[in-house]
């Protein structure tokens, strides 16, 4: 942990500096690592947020100007602290590299010329895996002052949150090495990778998959976690988002679910209360309960399948009114809370 | 329920029936449902009487497994148990991107140099992992499937394909791939690289040498003199197919803007995909595209409309009041005193009124889209409460997507 940032309570990832966040499309990663992120700046501590897709997922959930590639304030957080958002890109990245090993000059404006950058950016297979988490990497290392350097200096974040590729891709993005190990075997490329792939490998980096209680991204978060376990990626939490409360008590479940709730006592029930009971209202109503049971069912086999899965597991609510700025601040707390951060 | 929404609805029966339609291509972010709204249409125009293929990219485990697809061969195979009644029929296939590259180069090379492309280190990680590979072979193979389509006109084996897109980091990058693999390796620093293989000393390339020397020093260093060496190798192989290459992509890009062509933007009732669908339509329309309109999935519906949201809630305290004696404008210390039917009813108008708040974004963020894209055919989808998995779970969606 970095000076002056004392933590008063212990989470579950003391000494984690680098937060990976993954899940399948749609559910809901580009919030959770926002969450994550404010959660984790509390008690006055400096945060990076990054992208890597290039989407402006991040400046569109906190609703701020589209990020660049140099890195920006985009949230204050409890006593102090901040949120700084980056949208990491290949070429910019390259570019930077290149300057600050090479000071390449005229060369540098010859590489683009001749679309060296390009290639080297879009199509060299790996390359522009390893120039967009070496960027990440770079701000994970990075120390407060240019002087002031070794293990007790201070660090210019207490911690990065990585908004990853989907579950899908994660593995193959993280796992570097491999990527370019039949590629460049040598020169600055193969040992930044060797850098990256030893630093994402360590006690300092984990991965969370986010997931919903569905069949779909249940499924695809335990393929994930095998397929990062087999390229000894550090597995972190399991985070499930948009939980829905459940309204009915287990009993009224269970008859909702037999189709066995009285039609007439509903019935009578709404006469009392001077809604209008008929027919289209009342089956309306039972339809929406067996649907409801239904429903909870799946989402508590899909429940089991998270357990099974033993990992450290976070739950969070779906936000009624969408997400927003204070949407995702109400889910940090829920983070803080569970002790995720 | 009364119609909710105020733009043009898109008629998918009409497009499915239509002999016109030759290609459906269905495009939308990650998560909202593309495939099973491609193999939606697929079942419900073969069961109307259409030859269709369905070619999905990365379809989720059992709904492949209800269309046959249990393994990954690259070939249509035919869907059992549909109804053929109406003379239609249903192939589906899944991608192998890797697969479908080597095809390619294959048809392109002869036979010894094809054999040298395959065993490259450097193609070997162009076509398993280049970003932007899927989106090309998914693009390539929808172009062959085209081929064989046409091959005997009187009888041809499909006269519909329907094609799932990749989940592309971003939007549209299969409508770029074709021309960003063909500009690659049609590329001045390509041609700079296989230069000295191939130009030799020709006279002209004199004034390019100090800057060609530069920049390949540049990225020895960077990449490393092996991966130079492989591309070189690589690009050598390939000189002969380069035309080809360039040929196909300017044909599969032909082929997407034919109005044969029908693009069907998939998005669900959320922020974010909506977001992504309007940049779909845009980029659609900016390229000249055929949209077809806009399917909006699973939109939350309560089966109970007649009922708001607020209304529930008030019956539900209502019933509390009068079940612990509280006249209408008192307050309650409760729900202790309620029966247990009672209790029940109040879940069910509570859950009633989440459910109608649901319903109601939806209908919320589904107008706004429509606002901003009035012109644009649009059809919604309820939300199912299970997952599809099978063909009978397909057939609802399709009579979804009708309108029925």
């Amino acid at each position: 942990m970095a000076p002056g940032a004392a933590s008063v309570r212990d989470t579950d990832w003391d000494g984690v500096r680098l937060h990976v966040v993954t899940g399948k499309g749609g559910t809901g990663k580009t919030t959770v690592a926002a969450a994550l992120a404010l959660a984790l700046a509390g008690q006055g501590r400096r945060v990076l947020l990054a992208e890597v897709e290039g989407r402006q997922g991040i400046s569109q959930t906190f609703d701020v100007a589209p990020l660049a590639s140099v890195e920006a304030r985009i949230a204050h957080a409890a006593q102090g602290g901040e949120v700084f958002g980056l949208s990491v890109d290949a070429k910019a990245a390259l570019l930077e590299y290149l300057h600050m090993y090479y000071k390449l000059g005229r060369a540098g404006g010859l590489l683009e010329k001749f679309g060296a950058i390009d290639f080297a950016t879009t199509i060299a297979p790996g390359v522009r895996d390893v120039l967009l988490i070496g960027k990440v990497y770079e701000a994970v290392r990075r120390h407060k002052e240019h002087r002031a350097k070794g293990p007790g200096a201070a660090r210019a974040y207490d911690a990065v949150v990585l908004d990853a590729p989907p579950t899908g891709r994660v593995a193959r993005f993280l796992n570097v090495n491999h990527e370019v190990a039949d590629l460049a075997r040598v020169g600055p490329i193969r040992s930044q990778a060797d850098s990256i792939t030893a630093m994402l490998k360590s006690p300092q980096t984990v991965v969370h998959v986010v997931t919903l209680l569905e069949e779909m991204p249940v499924q695809e978060t335990v393929d994930a976690i095998a397929e990062l376990r087999a390229v000894g990626m550090p597995v972190g939490g399991v985070v499930v988002n948009q939980v829905r409360e459940t309204i009915l008590t287990p009993k009224a479940l269970k008859t909702a679910a037999r189709s066995a709730i009285s039609r007439e006592d509903v019935a009578a029930d709404l006469t009392r209360v001077k809604v209008r009971a008929t027919d289209a209202i009342v089956d309306g109503l039972l339809a929406e309960a067996r649907d409801h049971a239904e429903r909870v069912a799946l989402e508590h086999e899909a429940d089991q399948v998270v357990a099974g899965l033993r990992r450290p597991t976070y739950r969070l609510p779906s936000l009624s009114e969408g997400v927003d700025a204070n949407g995702i601040r109400e889910l940090a707390e829920a983070l803080v809370a569970q002790g995720m951060a | 329920m009364a119609p909710v929404l105020s733009a043009p609805v898109l008629d998918i029966d009409a497009l499915l029936d239509d002999p016109q339609t030759r290609v459906i291509v269905c495009c939308g972010a990650g998560g909202v449902g593309k495939t099973t709204v491609a193999a939606a249409l697929g079942l419900r125009a073969a069961e109307s009487g259409r030859r269709v293929v369905v070619l999905t990219i990365d379809p989720a485990r059992r709904l492949a497994q209800s269309l046959g697809l249990t393994t990954l061969d690259n070939t249509p195979r035919p869907v059992l148990s549909i109804d053929l009644a109406q003379g239609g029929s249903l192939d589906a296939m899944m991608l192998d991107m890797k697969r479908t590259f080597d095809e390619v180069v294959m048809a392109h090379a002869a036979p010894d140099k094809a054999e040298q492309i395959l065993a490259n280190p450097f193609y070997q990680a162009v076509s398993s992992s280049f970003a932007g590979t899927q989106e090309y072979m998914a693009m390539e193979k929808l172009g062959q499937l085209r081929l064989e389509a046409d091959r005997n006109p009187d009888n041809p084996r499909w006269d519909l394909i329907v094609v799932d897109t990749p989940p592309s980091r971003s939007a549209l990058d299969f409508l770029d791939a074709p021309k960003r693999l063909g500009s690659f390796l049609d590329g001045r620093f390509i041609r700079i690289l296989a230069a000295p293989a191939k130009v030799g000393g020709r006279a002209y390339m004199k004034v390019f040498t100090t800057g060609v020397n530069i920049v390949t020093t540049a990225m020895t260093k960077l990449l490393g003199g092996q991966m130079l060496t492989d591309v070189q190798t690589f690009v050598a192989a390939l000189d002969t197919m380069f035309g080809g290459f360039r040929e196909r992509a300017d044909h599969t890009y032909a082929l997407l803007s034919d109005s044969a062509t029908k693009f069907i933007v998939v998005a669900a009732p959320e922020r974010d995909a909506l977001r992504e669908a309007s940049y779909f339509v845009d980029r659609l329309d900016e390229e000249g595209m055929p949209l077809a309109g806009l399917v909006v999935n699973r939109v939350y519906r309560v089966s109970a409309p007649g009922l708001s949201a607020a209304r529930a809630l008030a019956a539900a305290e209502e019933l509390d009041d009068i079940e612990n004696g509280i006249p209408s404008n008192g307050r309650s210390n409760g729900s202790s005193g309620v029966s247990e039917s009672t209790a029940i009813t109040q879940a069910l108008l509570r859950l009633h009124a989440v459910q109608a708040e649901i319903a109601e974004r939806h209908q919320v963020l589904a107008k706004r889209f429509i606002a901003g894209h009035p012109d644009i055919p649009t059809v919604e989808v309820p939300a199912a409460s299970q997952d599809i998995h099978d063909l009978v779970g397909l057939r609802a969606v399709g009579e979804a997507l009708a309108g029925l």
